[in-house]
């Protein structure tokens, strides 16, 4: 059929492993808006779920590191980390991997996405599960967008491979749904965990609401690092979706910084036109 | 492979740090190498360019000094939680290694400012 559902979310580890520590007023409201982001995308009634995600070295490593990279399996794992840590258990996720093959291929003729028949998930991609699937009964397919070992794709390009999975999509039978993840400022990871450029992110918001592309790709690499930082690459999977919904306007549903999360939290979702007969577009950028 | 004579006695040290991160990384997503690493820590280590430093740091789950040398933070945060770490006891080692052994030596993080 076509895409069918667009929205953002944040994946710390810290939203589920370090629940109990938040100011419990605040998570349980921001934990409240994922719910509302699942029953929207379950309205939507998808056939599977794309997640665009900003893995953190689970699956792909310096030796081989891909720009952007799709699963292509029938069935993924996760989470790699240790359980108890994420508070969330080990589970066997569905994929679709001939709806994969399908998307891939279709991708093929505008951007050089890799495939993987192996993905194991990591807080990335189990996290969103976690309140947007958590009976694990939605086909998802993983996509990865390289956030963390740069050299990193230029924003331009995330936001063409938006467009381009746009068109993927809307050249399939199937009712599809849409989730990046990632972002926005902060500091995982370091001595420096629990900073949060609220200012940084609520400008960022503004320009991702209105779909912006112009202002969303004018960040450059150092002034992300220096305002936002390493982080904050993470825009990418938000520009993704951007791209995908380009011409449409989002609705935030919830923004608040959550220091024990290590996080600015965000739920959001993003306007999907339907039946614009979209145009193929050829340009490369 | 073969470790080279100046890797053995620690020069080269930002050389290994691909190797440091990709055992990590092994470590943190393959239970097999995970049971390695528990029955026959020597052997693994030996399968990876390390010098002196390195190896003595992960030998020690030494998270602060790892961190300073360079290891991707996101690596390290699954290598911590993997050793058991709670996490005000891995944010402080990442705080002591720097105190220690000062700022971060290579990599991204050797980019960021101190924003504390």
């Amino acid at each position: 059929m076509s895409l069918v559902f667009a929205g953002v979310c944040s994946h710390a580890p810290g939203i589920t492993g370090r629940a109990a520590r938040a100011d419990a007023r605040v998570r349980d409201t921001f934990y409240a808006k994922l719910g509302e982001l699942r029953e929207r995308l379950e309205a939507a009634k998808p056939d599977a779920l794309i997640v665009v995600a900003a893995e953190h070295f689970a699956n792909f490593f310096m030796n081989n590191m891909p720009a952007y990279c799709m699963g292509m399996a029938d069935s993924y794992e996760g989470p790699i980390e240790d359980e108890e840590w994420l508070a969330i258990k080990r589970n066997r996720v569905p994929g679709n991997a001939d709806l994969s093959r399908r998307l891939i291929q279709a991708l093929l003729s505008d951007i050089d996405v890799a495939y993987a028949e192996e993905w194991k998930f990591d807080h990335g991609i189990m996290v969103p599960l976690h309140f947007l699937t958590p009976r694990y009964d939605l086909p998802v397919i993983p996509v990865n967008v390289n956030c963390q070992g740069p050299p990193l794709t230029p924003l331009k390009r995330a936001y063409e491979f938006g467009r381009v999975l746009r068109r993927a999509c809307d050249a399939q039978p199937e009712r599809i749904a849409l989730v990046g993840t990632g972002g926005i400022s902060h500091w995982p990871a370091t001595p420096d965990s629990g900073t949060i450029n609220e200012a940084w992110d609520r400008e960022f918001l503004a320009r991702f609401l209105a779909n912006d592309a112009k202002a969303l790709t004018s960040y450059t690499d150092e002034e992300t690092l220096r305002d936002a930082g390493q982080g904050g690459f993470e825009i990418r999977t938000f520009l993704t979706v951007a791209g995908a919904t380009e011409g449409a306007t989002g609705e935030l549903l919830f923004y608040a910084p959550i220091p024990i999360f290590a996080v600015g939290c965000t739920v959001a979702t993003m306007a999907v036109k339907q039946g614009r007969g979209r145009p193929a577009s050829h340009k490369i950028v | 492979m073969a470790l080279t004579a100046c890797r053995r006695l620690g020069y080269d040290g930002t050389m290994s740090l691909y190797y440091v991160q990709k055992l990590l990384y092994q470590l943190n997503r393959d239970p097999l190498v995970r049971k390695r690493f528990e029955s026959d820590k020597r052997a693994l280590l030996d399968e990876y360019e390390l010098n002196v430093e390195e190896r003595a740091a992960i030998e020690a789950g030494d998270v602060g000094l790892l961190y300073v040398m360079g290891v991707n933070g996101q690596i390290l945060m699954h290598y911590a939680a993997l050793l058991g770490q709670p996490w005000d006891v891995y944010i402080a080692a990442m705080r002591d290694g720097v105190r220690k052994h000062g700022p971060v030596r290579a990599g991204l993080y050797s980019m960021l400012k101190d924003r504390r």
